[in-house]
């Protein structure tokens, strides 16, 4: 990362675009508009789980789609059985959490290698996908919210204001939570980066063994990563149940977990705000590509993956931002190299300095 | 005492399933430490390519056993050299990449094929045990898993590709300096990991309804096999596949197939903590 | 006294290999040790037995009198051992400065981190280069970046495994220097290959042959002695 990346300053920034659009854009679009908005919003609190586990932890989780999928059918038996929905949506977050909680011990504590994580996370997801797709029948229920199986489960209650359970959200007020939760996400997870666990945690990405020389215990470090990250798409899996009021086992797909990934890599690994550029970059051509018949989605998708993993390996977020950095530094040593020759003499030893250094 | 027989049968039958199905990502991911995320897609090229050379009028056997390894391993080639050999020794960036060359294979497969099912029926019909009905196809599964053991055993023993191949693996400088070329073993290991997977989708054509998407049931299966195996390629094969195998199959008759779907990838999960090199991590240690 | 860690009959068997023998080993507090053998003699294995990367097959190691025989690989540091392996194993993605926070933090408060980072980089030099990206250093920095490491968490205990490899003659002066200002508060065990060096900083060596502890002395009575010479350079005693 970048020194500018790294300052408050592109934090402060990207708040501010935030919540210029939550304030501006309800009153620029027309209501079809904003709801589609909406749904690259859930998305993308969805990319910055993976997006924060994955660039800030090193854990690569081919299976995140797995927490957005339980995130989403708890809230949905949840609160077809509780009525008000603001325990549904607390319960939406702890389930995906405690579940992370439990795999991560398995994974982490178990001394099993960071490439198997993919492969093993992956096999979760086709798990859960197998059970829930198989759960068609009407004997299939939990309370009085039937699980549907491969039908999903349709007319999902909508949030409502807490203890009012008939004062339901309108499209406008989800796309306001939406937001919301969206950017205290993201301020949250930039503090918890600057804070000494996250300095940790990116140091055990960097190098485990010396953050285990130093007295830190790794494993605890990356549960807590891997957990937060579970709770934050389970998050955006409640959302989502709240947008389209519906939800089938596809959630746990493979292909969910295929788009979750490409977002990240192609917006940015690494950042907070690459997987919300990718998430929103790729859900768009999604749609674009679903009005036309001569390109099949996946065979876009698809090559997308291949020629960013080949070609542009950094996302699209720091390799712009790199392209800045280097512009910025020609127009800088422009304007240097007009000063006079005492200045010139100044930066000399100093860039003597920095080649004896690399 | 029938039905003991026919619960036998139908575990081998399992056994061999998973064996034929993993063998492939075995010897790529085994020799090259390659995690070919596409293995499912070649195995779906294979099955497409035997439907394909049974509509063009050949001989079901021709189409399963020369046909589609044929097809499938130039395909290899040809990834291999556009995709993967820039990535060698980027675990993650192999995963990615052959992650998006499955959907790209998909995506292709698809605006060719179309995504309706296709399929063709199994051969040989049923035989009884008692008054049990099988299909006559399960003999040729098992035959067939036994007779690629042996085969591979064989190649890898006994020949000098196998040998070359298992020198490189180990040490591809010594490789170079006896004159062979790390990369042309690569291409070949490669090519004949996707053949073995295509061979194992054309065997698979007749029991399973073909749509460009069936891989995705397979790629699971065969990573956590090979996975659970450990180093040794065919030892690790074989136990891995025998003991997964055993607990779908058992599973399954108690519950539900779903059920015993699961029952194997949460076997294997609990092994793999248990074990956590495989099973030749620790057993049969320095067997091929 | 209580030594500052202690080995009792320290034995590790590798299969059919017996790489660490009946080793027992004392160091005192504020101690600087050297320990010294030729390749294959076993101070590898000895140092990660010392850092809990491998475990003893039998026999004790006392950390000030504590049994840490079996420690998990993140309990040494917390315990005040610090460790600089053979291999400079650094943040590389990360710059000087929070290299070396990371290890003051991981025993102080967030403000008395600041200070310390600040006084640990003058010890070892390396104020100048507090914004540079680690793995951007040259071999020697990285060295000293690390050494910087280890000695912010103040440890009472620090285990150096070749910290003069790669360097120039007046970066092993230097880190000499340091081994020695360091040794003023701290234990020190450097594990060493380069004689030069070892004349430079030890007043006691351990010498190590087959995995066992064959002499333990003042450096010149070491060079001198017929038996490590023979280890070491063939000779035959006469």
């Amino acid at each position: 990362m970048n020194r500018f990346a790294k300052s408050w300053m592109s934090a402060a920034l990207s708040l501010a675009i935030g919540i210029a659009m939550m304030l501006v854009l309800p009153g620029v679009l027309d209501d079809y508009t904003l709801i589609q908005v909406t749904i690259y919003a859930v998305m993308s609190i969805l990319g910055v789980s993976l997006g924060f586990i994955w660039g800030f932890g090193g854990i690569l989780c081919f299976g995140q789609a797995a927490f957005f999928g339980l995130g989403a059918y708890t809230y949905a038996i949840a609160v077809m059985n509780m009525g008000d929905s603001t325990g549904p949506f607390l319960l939406a977050i702890a389930v995906p959490a405690l579940f992370a909680m439990i795999l991560g011990y398995v994974i982490f504590y178990g001394r099993l290698s960071d490439v198997y994580m993919g492969v093993i996370t992956l096999t979760v997801t086709l798990i859960l996908f197998n059970l829930i797709n198989s759960t068609a029948g009407p004997e299939w229920k939990i309370g009085s919210a039937p699980l549907g199986g491969f039908n999903g489960i349709p007319a999902i209650p909508t949030l409502n204001v807490p203890g009012h359970p008939n004062d339901v959200l309108s499209p406008k007020d989800l796309f306001d939570l939406t937001f919301v939760c969206l950017l205290v996400v993201y301020l949250g997870l930039r503090m918890l980066i600057s804070s000494k666990i996250g300095r940790v945690i990116i140091a055990a990405k960097e190098n485990e063994q010396r953050v285990l020389l130093l007295g830190y215990d790794a494993r605890v470090y990356k549960l807590f990563s891997f957990t937060l990250g579970g709770a934050i798409a389970g998050l955006a899996g409640c959302l989502f149940a709240n947008w389209g009021a519906f939800t089938s086992p596809t959630i746990f797909g493979l292909a969910q977990s295929a788009q979750i990934i490409i977002w990240v890599i192609v917006g940015g690994l690494g950042t907070l705000v690459g997987p919300i550029v990718g998430c929103v970059a790729i859900q768009w051509l999604t749609t674009q590509i679903g009005t036309q018949q001569m390109f099949n989605s996946n065979l876009v998708l698809g090559t997308i993956l291949v020629v960013f993993v080949l070609l542009v390996p950094r996302g699209i977020v720091p390799t712009l931002g790199s392209l800045g950095e280097w512009a910025f530094g020609r127009m800088r040593r422009r304007k240097a190299s007009s000063t006079t020759a005492a200045a010139q003499a100044e930066t000399a030893p100093a860039m003597a300095a920095t080649e004896r250094a690399t | 005492m029938e039905l003991a027989l026919v619960i036998v049968i139908q575990v081998l039958y399992a056994v061999a399933t998973l064996f034929i199905i993993s063998a492939g990502l075995a010897v790529i991911f085994g020799m090259m430490k390659v995690i070919n995320l596409a293995h499912g897609e070649f195995m779906m090229l294979g099955a497409y390519a035997t439907i394909g050379a049974i509509r063009l009028g050949l001989n079901l056997w021709v189409a399963m056993f020369v046909v589609a390894p044929i097809a499938v391993g130039l395909v290899g080639v040809v990834l291999e050299r556009l995709v993967i050999r820039r990535l060698y020794g980027r675990m993650v960036d192999t995963m990615l990449a052959t992650w998006g060359l499955s959907l790209l294979l998909i995506g292709i497969v698809t605006s060719i094929a179309g995504d309706t099912t296709a399929g063709v029926s199994a051969p040989l019909g049923s035989f009884s045990i008692g008054a049990y009905s099988l299909s006559g196809y399960i003999p040729v599964v098992i035959a067939v898993a036994i007779a690629l053991a042996l085969a591979i055993r064989w190649v890898l023993m006994r020949t000098q590709l196998g040998l070359i191949a298992r020198g490189t693996m180990q040490n591809p400088d010594m490789a170079n300096a006896l004159g062979v070329s790390p990369s042309l073993v690569y291409s070949v290991t490669f090519a004949v990991g996707a053949a073995l997977s295509g061979l194992a989708g054309g065997l698979l054509a007749p029991i399973t309804g073909v749509v460009p998407t069936m891989g995705a049931a397979f790629v699971a299966k065969a990573f956590i096999t090979v996975i659970g195996g450990g180093p040794a390629i065919l030892a690790g094969l074989v136990g891995a596949s025998a003991l997964f195998g055993a607990i779908n199959q058992l599973a399954t008759f108690a519950t539900t197939p779903v059920i015993g779907e699961v029952a194997l990838l949460a076997a294997a999960i609990v092994m793999l903590r248990l074990l956590p090199q495989g099973i030749t991590g620790r057993f049969f240690k320095g067997s091929l | 006294m209580t030594p500052v860690i202690e080995t009792r009959d320290l034995n590790v068997h590798f299969g059919g290999v017996h790489a660490t023998r009946d080793v027992n080993f004392k160091v005192a507090e504020a101690e600087l040790r050297c320990v010294i053998g030729p390749n294959g003699a076993g101070k590898s294995t000895f140092f990660k037995l010392l850092t809990g990367q491998v475990k003893p097959t039998s026999g004790q190691i006392l950390f000030r009198g504590e049994d840490i025989s079996n420690m998990k690989p993140h309990e040494p540091g917390r315990l005040g051992i610090g460790i600089k392996t053979q291999v400079p194993s650094l943040f590389n993605g990360l710059s000087v400065w929070e290299n070396v926070w990371l290890s003051a933090r991981s025993v102080n408060t967030a403000e008395q981190s600041e200070r310390i980072t600040r006084r640990t980089l003058e010890r070892v030099g390396m104020t100048a280069y507090r914004d540079t990206t680690a793995g951007l250093l040259a071999h020697g920095l990285r060295q000293w970046v690390e050494i910087g490491v280890v000695i912010a968490a103040e440890p009472p205990l620090i285990l150096l495994d070749e910290p003069a490899a790669g360097m120039s003659d007046a970066e092993v002066a230097r880190t000499a220097e340091l081994i020695l200002e360091i040794n003023r508060q701290h234990a020190l065990i450097v594990v060493e290959h380069d004689m030069n060096f070892i004349r430079m900083i030890a007043k006691k060596v351990t010498v190590l042959h087959q995995g066992a502890i064959i002499k333990e002395d003042t450096p010149d009575r070491i060079m001198s002695d017929p038996l490590v010479q023979q280890i070491y350079l063939g000779k035959k005693p006469h």
